[in-house]
């Protein structure tokens, strides 16, 4: 920070937080004055906001290059891209939720707000060009989230889940903010601009340096769930009611490529060899544990936990590289994935009622005969997070692939792929489960308003569209990059 | 004189003092609460020695933010633990077993 005359900041660079912040506020005082049970007002007004958002996001910030408030934010394209994915799957969270919280008692104002809360952070994450920005982003991401968690305060297994995801997820904080310490006594700056130039030329003092960057690694991938830093995901993804599981394992992705990206991406690139390796290392570890125990899982929570750190191996991969390709095919891979499993999480809502989850696998046995669209929906989803060619995951697994290629890193690529064919047999098990199977008795039948199932047969059929034509996304996230 | 490198010790001494805490602790998670924040007692000492020998005040502006932000994390770790004791009984961290897989 430097003694210069105070510059009022450009506002309107920032206006897509702005936006959110405003209407979080609103959300909270039009929920207070309403007589709602059901809090419709608030559930309309999140929506307007999250949309808005996207808007405002595409009209202000796409294509442009600038910061404000003296450095600490960037307005950018990649922040832009990221940020209008996390509005979409926040969008789509919402949307699938509203019956399921209703049945538990526990649809309430402060579900919506904290909501906004976290996507604020997420967007405030991914547009920081500042430790302290960035910082401040993570936290209040992380801290809405754990109260999201624990908001069925009568579950005792949401408790463990919120109070297990608390401790590690502050550790990680605060591995992160040491490691942040040693980059500021290096640089002796906070901006990350500066800090990229610093490493640039670095002398007698690289020694330091690297010992932040191990502690912010470490602090980076806790918050990606990347093994071995994975021990809170399999539990708060069971723990968690499942919108609130559907958050953190799609929109909080997101923002976790937009930390990785900001922080060591762009803002330690001079510094590639000395984090290449690290997160080679996350890579295979992640691939390797998520497959093999994702196999013998029998809840359908669990068993997308584990898969999780396969999808993190390869969104971490595309980092390998360091070229901007690399990190498109990284934020393409990333996009696609939260997008699939938001409807994947959306379809296990669909068929929880009163006091049954459907979390276990067989709940799915049989769903053709009781909803051929909803079967139809799970085979795509399903297809497409195995990557069989003409889906979306395929393309997102070749642009990876294709990027560690590229640098050098067959083998890598090798294991990826093993490990890809892996995950085919406990992602097609439900497809046979949907298809092949007779339900056991009556079997759980799709539920929901007929909003929220036009919502969530969109969301599945998009995911076949995107797979047909990937040319636009790839050049949207690819334009991100240039 | 107390040079940096004092600092950094102490600092350096506070984080491992509150890391071991989070990893050997299986009574009380209250002492969780209290290792996280030596971690970030840990942080605030590093940053404010870099800030005072380097002459930048940015660093301690940091620390302000990361004292806001603890009692922020503090409130909500109590909230989550006064839940969890209302459904379980007990905050003992052995117990934290339910789910399994």
């Amino acid at each position: 920070m430097t003694n210069e005359a105070f510059e009022t900041p450009n506002l309107l660079l920032a206006l897509p937080e702005i936006w959110l912040l405003a209407m979080a506020c609103v959300v909270l005082v039009v929920d207070l004055f309403s007589n709602d049970r059901d809090h419709g007002p608030a559930f309309w007004l999140t929506q307007v906001t999250l949309l808005g958002g996207i808007i405002i996001t595409v009209s202000t910030q796409w294509g442009v290059d600038a910061t404000t408030f003296s450095g600490t934010y960037v307005a950018d394209s990649l922040g832009a891209l990221l940020k209008i994915g996390i509005l979409v799957l926040a969008f789509l969270g919402f949307a699938y939720s509203r019956d399921y919280m209703r049945d538990r008692g526990i649809l309430k104002g402060e579900y919506y707000m904290l909501g906004l809360f976290a996507v604020l952070g997420m967007m405030v994450t991914v547009s920081a060009g500042n430790l302290l920005s960035l910082y401040l982003g993570v936290e209040l991401m992380s801290l809405s989230l754990y109260a999201l968690v624990a908001i069925d305060r009568d579950s005792s297994r949401a408790s463990e889940a919120a109070m297990k995801y608390f401790v590690l997820g502050a550790l990680a904080s605060g591995m992160l903010l040491y490691g942040m310490s040693m980059l500021y006594g290096v640089t002796g700056t906070l901006d990350l601009g500066e800090i990229t130039a610093a490493a640039a030329e670095l002398d007698d003092r690289r020694f330091l340096f690297l010992f932040g960057l191990v502690f912010m690694m470490v602090g980076v991938a806790f918050k990606f769930g990347a093994v071995p830093f994975h021990m809170w995901v399999p539990d708060v993804y069971h723990g968690a009611p499942t919108p609130v599981t559907l958050m953190i394992a799609t929109a909080s992705k997101v923002a976790a490529v937009g930390l990785f990206l900001r922080l060591i991406g762009e803002g330690l690139l001079p510094l590639l060899e000395s984090w290449q390796h690290m997160v080679v290392l996350l890579a295979v570890l992640s691939l390797l544990i998520g497959n093999t125990v994702a196999l013998v899982q029998t809840n359908i929570k669990r068993m997308l936990a584990y898969s999780t750190f396969n999808h993190v191996g390869f969104i971490l991969m595309g980092f390998v590289a360091g070229t901007p390709e690399g990190y498109a095919a990284s934020v393409f891979y990333a996009l696609t994935y939260a997008f699939t499993v938001a409807a994947t999480f959306g379809v296990v809502l669909l068929l929880a009622r009163k006091g049954f989850e459907a979390d276990h696998i067989t709940d799915l046995k049989g769903l053709n005969d009781r909803s051929p669209l909803f079967a139809f929906v799970v085979l795509i989803l399903m297809i497409s997070l195995t990557g069989i060619p003409g889906t979306v995951g395929f393309y997102a697994k070749w642009m990876v692939l294709k990027s560690v290629v590229e640098a050098g890193f067959v083998w890598l690529a090798v294991l990826a792929v093993i490990g890809a064919v892996v995950g085919a047999f406990y992602y097609l098990r439900l497809v046979r489960y949907c298809y092949f199977d007779k339900a056991e008795g009556e079997g759980p039948q799709p539920t929901g308003s007929g909003g929220f199932q036009a919502v969530l047969a969109a969301n599945g059929l998009l995911v076949l569209v995107a797979g047909i034509f990937p040319g636009t996304l790839v050049a949207v996230c690819l334009a991100a990059f240039l | 004189m107390i040079e940096l490198s004092d600092y950094l010790v102490l600092g350096a001494i506070l984080f491992a003092l509150g890391m071991a805490g989070i990893f050997l602790n299986r009574k009380n998670a209250i002492v969780l609460l209290m290792s996280i924040e030596l971690i970030l007692l840990a942080v605030n000492f590093n940053f404010i020695g870099f800030s005072t020998f380097m002459g930048d005040l940015a660093g301690q502006v940091f620390v302000f933010f990361i004292l806001t932000v603890a009692a922020a994390e503090s409130a909500i770790g109590l909230a989550i633990m006064v839940t969890l004791f209302r459904n379980r009984g007990t905050i003992n961290v052995g117990d934290l077993d339910s789910m399994k897989g």
